[in-house]
């Protein structure tokens, strides 16, 4: 997701199909339709009618509306509507800090809450989303010029009332005052009448020397309620008399349920509302979560043959091996994805040729609150739902074709996310939401489904599994003159995103690949676009997550077969790149100096591994420490460097680079989504091991704000991680670990 | 109809004999502060307290309660332990998604009514909930500063 340029939205003329979702089998809801259904969105309804009433009509440009943004109640608490959703990255309290900083309020004195749809919130090029670590970067000068405006509008209310020019006023926390006369007057009393008035353009913005809030570690607005159970989730919506759901989809990915042998028995359970089809999925409704789950699971489910057409569907056979074997199969010529210099004829004259695949696993988003979705038609025609969502407008276009309704009709909530990690975009019959939907309409009551965790790991869009063939042509003097990297796959940008983004070289396949900052002279990457049979999805720093891991191990080898010191060798590349080397040789300084290894050190040899990324528009250099023990790999210690321009705050900043690094090294460490035989191992955390406690590592990091156009914090500390792991491995036991998980190698000791 | 002693009140619940105490507290009891994450008693988001110990309340059915005090994250600040460890939480600046955090705070006041000065082999020992966040070295750090 680098690079969501501007989009022109009237571009984005299909819509939903015409026989609406519920009728659609789960196959076709994923293969046919899915694409389309995401431009529903893309053209916000505000728009459609703007365009049919002429140009007049057009909806006031995205982030200028105050109102739509700010409510301030009398006692001078500022409730804010913020285009984004919380999810654990810090995102409300970064809106309160930009917002608060120019309209001169306390950000402790906001509530920040997800908006509902809007075209106002159309922040991220046009778009609303939350992701591509996006929010803060695309937002924060219009959330800055949305405080100083409002700040103005009580200025100049306060002007009114005190009959005084709106100069000879100033502001301080939350309150307009005249020092002249020592009057003031709080924004609680000035709110009401003040957010009504025209806002004013071009309302000068504080200088950034004075800046109190932004760019300090401003404690977080929700850790209270988070350490004490009162923050709301999805999970924990609850409406008069709703009905709890549990549902069991089809064991093989894209088959159908054809009979249910035993569904009276199972309608007579205890607590059993009734049993209901669904695409792909059956469920039941009952008077509780626990019972609606015990019936679905008893229920005998006789389920359609899975399609036998090898890798265009999920086939009895199919295996995640059998996937990779397919890419690596592949002979067909792909597209070029960044062409410099003439690698051929590099090649061609090469001291040394080096050749290596890389591959990495399907991955689960594994975040710990469990998907689920609570619909309530309304005595009025309309329909609430209650949504884990990350873009709430695309959202409520589906669920109004779900349901049959206008967007309009359907009032979106998008409660705080418990995690998400790119797990709740729109991924077709991997969200429960137009389960919930097809239930609610089905038994007249509000329906919440939930799904187990088992059904999470089982239906959860996956990050697709990769493969890139790497080469690489070095000089005499073991510097390397050509690379090529020929990449086979998909990315999920092409899949959720096609019909908006129409270059045929996925930019989610292939980011990490291309646009590398060493100098390389001759360069040679293509893509080939395969695509998978299983529903794919955006994971955290998506395209990145793995292609940095292949690359940056790469360039170590490079490095081993030119005989240099790895860390060395990048310095040489980056010699014409001031920011990047000023930020590998920060995170030197970091550790201490950089010291490859082995070296002895308690409890047995380290060693030491670097890695180089640029995702989101930031720039990261990261070193690992790493050691064995009884043939596991362990992590010790963990330093990156962080450049994404500029910040707004350190604490938070630090805490998600951390929490990415967790997540990256969780990855390269142990986790796979491995099918065989056509579906999925591992139901739950005990066979889909995830990081714990015992394996977190010290996590030291530096930020380093050149000044460069700001960049995003929630994906970028992932991606260097996994390489810095395995390039350190290399330097340890001088075993190459080439596929990942780390978990599934043989690792030959210290 | 069972009768269960939660925060110190006696409630009732007309459950099936099976229904793990996590879906009494959330679904019948309306207490939703304890969380479900994986039914399986693996990730701890769901942990309470069991007569003062940390117990994951997916695994254990409401036939077993029996006169049992349970304490959920709804009564943590009530508890002199729980208090101090909201707020080394609050300070530390623990929880990101937060997701797991009623689980971790309930954990951790656990292991200190139980040893006030733990070693960090013993924090190690007693704070096993999974925290798909990353939150491990923030939440080691409260755990310390609410024994200090
Ligand atoms: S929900 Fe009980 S341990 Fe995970
Ligand atoms: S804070 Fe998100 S799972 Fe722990």
């Amino acid at each position: 997701m680098n690079d969501l340029s501007p989009l022109d939205m009237s571009l984005a003329a299909p819509l939903v199909p015409n026989e609406g979702v519920a009728n659609l089998s789960r196959r076709r809801f994923l293969g046919g339709a899915a694409g389309a259904l995401v431009l529903a969105v893309s053209l916000p309804a505000a728009r459609v009618r703007a365009q049919a009433e002429g140009a007049g009509a057009l909806a006031p440009k995205p982030g200028t509306r105050v109102p739509a943004f700010l409510e301030i109640s009398p006692d001078g608490r500022v409730r804010m509507f913020s285009a984004f959703v919380e999810g654990g990255q810090g995102i409300n309290t970064a809106m309160a800090q930009i917002v608060g900083e120019e309209l001169d309020v306390n950000p402790a004195r906001f509530e920040v809450e997800c908006a509902p749809p809007s075209p106002d919130h159309a922040l991220v090029n046009g778009l609303r989303m939350t992701g591509g670590s996006f929010s803060t970067r695309s937002s924060y000068d219009a959330m800055r010029r949305l405080g100083a405006t409002a700040r103005d509008m009580m200025i100049r209310t306060a002007a009114g009332r005190l009959k005084v020019q709106d100069s000879e006023l100033t502001t301080e926390d939350g309150k307009v005052v005249h020092a002249a006369s020592g009057r003031s007057i709080g924004y609680g009393e000035l709110a009401a009448e003040a957010l009504l008035l025209q806002p004013k353009q071009d309302v000068p913005l504080r200088d950034p020397a004075s800046f109190r809030y932004i760019r300090k570690p401003v404690a977080r607005l929700d850790v209270r309620d988070k350490s004490t159970g009162r923050a709301v989730y999805a999970i924990d919506q609850k409406v008069d008399g709703m009905l709890y759901a549990a549902v069991t989809h089809a064991p093989v990915f894209g088959t159908e349920p054809q009979a249910l042998d035993n569904e009276p028995a199972v309608k007579a359970m205890p607590g059993v509302h009734s049993v209901h089809r669904l695409p792909g999925a059956v469920a039941v409704a009952a008077d509780s979560w626990w019972r609606a789950r015990k019936a679905v699971e008893a229920l005998k489910v006789r389920w359609s043959e899975p399609l036998r057409d090898r890798l265009s569907a999920v086939s009895a056979s199919f295996s995640s091996q059998e996937m990779l074997a397919a890419l690596k199969a592949e002979t067909a010529a792909g597209l070029p994805s960044e062409t410099e210099g003439d690698a051929d004829a590099a090649f061609a004259t090469a001291a040394k040729v080096i050749e290596a695949d890389y591959d990495a696993p399907y991955l689960a988003h594994a975040q710990l609150e469990p998907p689920s979705s609570l619909a309530r038609f309304n005595a009025d025609g309309t329909l609430d739902l209650w949504v884990p969502n990350q873009m709430p407008e695309l959202f409520q276009a589906v669920a109004a074709k779900t349901a049959g309704l206008l967007p309009e009709q359907v009032k979106i909530h998008s409660p705080m996310l418990g995690g998400f990690f790119g797990r709740h975009f729109m991924y077709g019959p991997s969200n429960p939401f137009p389960q919930a939907i097809l239930l609610a309409k089905a038994t007249g009551k509000p329906v919440k489904v939930l799904w187990s965790r088992e059904e999470e790991f089982l239906n959860d869009a996956v990050r697709p599994l990769s493969f890139s063939r790497f080469r690489a042509g070095l000089g005499p003097d073991g510097t390397p003159t050509a690379i090529s990297v020929r990449t086979v796959g998909e990315g999920p940008i092409a899949r959720w995103f096609g019909a908006i983004f129409k270059n045929p070289v996925d930019s989610s396949a292939v980011e990490g690949i291309v646009e590398k900052p060493y100098a390389i002279p001759n360069r040679k990457m293509e893509f080939l676009k395969v695509p998978h049979p299983v529903n794919i999805a955006f994971w955290r720093s998506v395209g990145h997550s793995m292609n940095d891991f292949f690359y940056e191990s790469f360039l170590d080898e490079i490095a081993q077969a030119g005989d240099k010191d790895p860390y060395e060798l990048r310095l040489a590349l980056l010699k014409e790149k001031p920011r990047h080397l000023t930020l590998l040789k920060a995170v030197a300084d970091l550790s201490g100096g950089w010291k490859r290894g082995p070296y002895d050190a308690e409890g047995g040899k380290r060693a030491r591994g670097v890695a180089m990324a640029s995702p989101f528009g930031s720039e990261t250099a990261t070193i690992a420490e790493v050691s064995i023990a009884d043939g596991e790999a362990k992590v010790h210690r963990l330093w990156i460097a962080i450049d994404p321009g500029s910040i707004v705050n350190p604490a938070i900043v630090k805490a998600q680079v951390e929490s990415a690094a967790a997540l990256g090294l969780s990855s390269a460490l142990f986790e796979q989504v491995v099918y065989k035989d056509g579906r999925r191992q591992a139901k739950n955390y005990d066979a889909y091991k995830i990081l714990s406690r015992e394996h977190m590592p010290e996590v030291h990091v530096a930020i380093v704000e050149s000044g460069a156009p700001m960049g995003g914090i929630g994906e970028p500390g992932l991606p260097g991680v996994p390489p810095a792991v395995t390039n350190a491995l290399a330097a340890l036991t001088g075993q190459r670990i080439r596929s990942l998980p780390i978990a599934n190698a043989k690792l030959s000791g210290a | 109809m069972y009768e269960i002693n939660v925060n110190g009140e006696t409630r009732k619940a007309d459950v099936d004999p099976g229904t793990p105490l996590l879906w009494v507290l959330r679904d019948t009891l309306g207490m939703t502060g304890t969380k479900y994450g994986c039914g399986i008693a693996q990730c701890g988001a769901c942990t309470v307290m069991v007569d003062g110990t940390a117990l994951r309340s997916c695994q254990f059915p409401i036939e077993r309660v029996g006169g049992a005090r349970i304490t959920t994250i709804e009564a943590i600040e009530q508890d002199e332990v729980g208090r101090k460890v909201v707020e080394a939480w609050v300070e530390a600046q623990v929880p990101q998604c937060g997701y797991c955090q009623s689980g971790q705070v309930m954990a951790a006041t656990a292991l200190l009514k139980e040893t006030p000065k733990p070693t960090d082999q013993d924090i190690a020992d007693a704070m096993t909930n999974l925290c798909r966040c990353g939150t491990y070295n923030h939440i080691a750090a409260a755990v310390r500063q609410a024994a200090a």
